[in-house]
């Protein structure tokens, strides 16, 4: 997995509650058993009408935004467990998702690709989607090791939540296979005396 | 200290802990299918780490298959590689597999239940939000992402946190006509879709104790509609009877023995919950949805609520709906019964109680398709293929089928749908389709009439 550590960059404003992974990425594109290619078909039904024609209106199309973080709104990432939605939001370019609350498995499932969830508050978020408004080329800056968000040139700043064993994953780029594999001896320990209890 | 369900069966299942971090899961069984799989397959074989324990993992195809001509080789290019990737998978690494045309093979969370690989008190995971199916037989039960089932491939674990507890309690008798579908649209529709995020759910009550194991499948099925990671309920007798003689239920004596154990692991009275609701019965109607997520849900003789919130404006716009305005009477041209929601036996014979003797109407597609081959079986056994088929209706082979459209099960851009399963997203049944989510009666009621009807009044 990718390190992270510190990000500056400008972020794409999707003002859109429940955004659900088949949005993300629609199950049709799901056939594949590898993990490339996903970032091709992020959002597509709404990036894309059914010819194949680039909605114009849709955030992501928008030539006045770019960067790497994406703001979105309440309850991001729910429904389906598909970490395909993580691989095509990653496969895109995004390192950073900031919303007010994310569904579960989604974020568990973009904390194992490296791909930053912070949550904050529903009056940051609307700060947040208020200063991309008023210059959409304001810059982000997200400090994982500080765990703050700031955006420059204004006065927002704020501290954001990590679990601390996550966040030690991500700056050094580690996954949870090596720590469990780490504690095979403890695993099969328990494993004999369950099946002794029993 | 007194403990819940949740508690109990969590904390016998605990190997270590991490300071000030996640615990370490043990999981007793892990169920696969091919779309969540094979990027955990490779990241194992890259890493060259071998399955820890292949004999608890379970595999079945369901996703990505055909519900017609199973017995021919899959036409799309990509998902028969796909299936054939589950395949050479398991066979490689010694993991049973029960693939298409197999006398074992259905949708996961129907076969699994079936066959007796779900018992109460385990730990059970599955690349599929949906897992929470099982949580019917007081499992925990919970859908992962595919790097967690590379995880409990390396190590029979997961890292997590544990959730916190959540009650949903629901007293007293339901009125005719509603069905375990509609109690849970119900609960979604009253608490939302993210109230359950970070929790895990019990129901409780007289509702849930006098329900079929079917029935309860539905209800913890819809847990993660409300986010939370699973929904659990008590086991009783009706889940012992349940598993008893089943292919993989423990047999004899050792059954005996797990019953005994199973009867401890009942919420202890007096345990305390982080958050509970209390909901009577009574209250309950069939239920139909009118937005694009599940918790946008009426009872279906009423209206649709006035929001200002602009998502939800978003969202009947693309449903072609208005605020204030009724759905009885709205024409409908597809009709779904199926899904890891309500693919059950006793869906179909709900559906073909109200079918037999009408005639499906002429407008309507109807695609009826089981959870597995045995659910198929037991439908032709009991003579309900003969029902549906004598009313023009269409019974398939096993899959989820229309549920995700997947396969070629697709709903047409800006048709309607009335179906079964779980959810409403935009374009979930097909791009641009629309999805109205309800019962299996409510669907098997549309069909016949070709229109949404109130099929409250015909028990009143």
């Amino acid at each position: 997995m990718e390190k992270f550590s510190t990000l500056i960059s400008t972020a794409v404003p999707l003002d859109i509650s429940n955004v659900d992974t088949d949005q993300i990425i629609p199950a049709r594109f799901l056939k594949a058993t590898d993990k490339k290619g996903f970032g091709d078909n992020l959002f597509r039904d709404w990036r894309y009408n059914k010819q194949g024609d680039l909605i114009e209106d849709f955030a992501l199309n928008k030539s006045k935004y770019s960067g790497s973080i994406l703001v979105a709104g309440d309850n991001f990432g729910c429904g389906s467990s598909r970490e395909h939605a993580a691989w095509a939001l990653a496969g895109y370019g995004l390192k950073v998702i900031i919303s007010s609350f994310f569904a579960d498995i989604f974020k568990g499932n973009a904390l194992n690709n490296g791909l930053l969830p912070i949550q904050v508050s529903a009056e940051v978020l609307q700060q947040l989607f208020e200063a991309i408004k008023h210059n959409p080329v304001v810059e982000f800056k997200i400090d994982l090791e500080a765990q703050t968000l700031s955006v420059l040139q204004t006065t927002i700043k704020t501290h954001f939540d990590i679990d601390p064993y996550k966040k030690t994953c991500l700056i050094n780029g580690y996954d949870d296979i090596d720590y469990l594999l780490s504690k095979k001896n403890k695993i099969e320990a328990f494993e004999l005396q369950k099946s002794n209890s029993l | 200290m007194k403990k819940t369900l949740f508690d109990k069966v969590w904390d016998a299942h605990v190997v270590d802990a991490i300071d000030n971090g996640p615990q370490i899961l043990y999981i007793d069984k892990h169920l696969i299918h091919e779309v969540t799989s094979p990027q955990a397959f490779n990241e194992l074989k890259d890493r060259d780490i071998p399955i820890f324990r292949p004999n608890q993992i379970v595999a079945t195809a369901d996703h990505n298959t055909p519900t017609q001509n199973q017995h021919l080789p899959v036409r799309d290019d990509l998902s028969r590689h796909q299936l054939e990737q589950l395949a050479i998978n398991c066979k490689a690494n010694n993991i049973t597999l029960y693939e298409l045309g197999h006398k074992y093979n259905g949708i996961v969370h129907v076969m699994a239940p079936e066959l007796g690989v779900t018992q109460p008190g385990m730990t059970m995971v599955c690349g599929d939000s949906h897992t929470s199916t099982h949580g019917a037989f007081g499992t925990i039960a919970f859908g992962i992402g595919t790097s967690q089932v590379a995880q409990v491939f390396a190590s029979q674990c997961l890292l997590l946190t544990k959730p916190k507890s959540l009650r949903v309690t629901v007293n007293g008798t339901l009125k005719k006509g509603v069905l375990p579908k509609d109690v849970i649209l119900y609960i979604i529709s009253k608490l939302g879709t993210n109230s359950g995020t970070g929790y895990f759910c019990e129901y409780a009550g007289d509702v849930f104790e006098n329900m079929s194991m079917e029935g309860r499948m539905t209800v913890c099925n819809m847990s993660i509609e409300m986010g939370a990671r699973g929904g659990m309920i008590a086991p009783d007798q009706t889940t012992f009877e349940y598993i008893k003689g089943r292919e993989f239920a423990p047999k004899g004596k050792e059954f005996e023995k797990k019953v005994a154990y199973w009867k401890t692991l009942p919420t202890d009275d007096g345990a305390s919950f982080d958050k509970e609701y209390i909901f009577d019965a009574e209250d309950i109607d069939p239920m139909i949805t009118y937005g694009t997520n599940p918790g946008m849900g009426i009872k279906i003789s009423g209206a649709i609520p006035n929001s200002k919130n602009e998502s939800d404006k978003k969202s009947l716009a693309y449903m072609n709906f208005s605020a204030g305005e009724t759905l009885l009477g709205k024409p409908i041209n597809y009709v779904f019964i199926g899904s890891c929601t309500n693919s059950r036996i006793e869906d179909f014979r709900v559906a073909a109680n109200y079918i037999k003797g009408k005639r499906k109407a002429d407008n309507v597609t109807a695609w009826l398709v089981p959870g597995s081959r045995q659910v198929e079986t037991q439908i032709i056994e009991e003579g309900l293929k003969d029902v549906f088929e004598a009313a023009g209706f269409e019974l398939r082979q096993p899959g989820c089928s229309a549920c995700l459209a997947m396969n070629d099960d697709k709903i047409p851009q800006g048709e309607y749908c009335v179906s079964t399963s779980n959810r409403n997203f935009e374009g979930r049944q097909g791009q641009g389709s629309r999805t109205i989510l309800a019962s299996p009666l409510v669907a098997a009621a549309t069909a016949v009439e070709g229109a949404i009807i109130d099929v409250s009044k015909q028990f009143s």
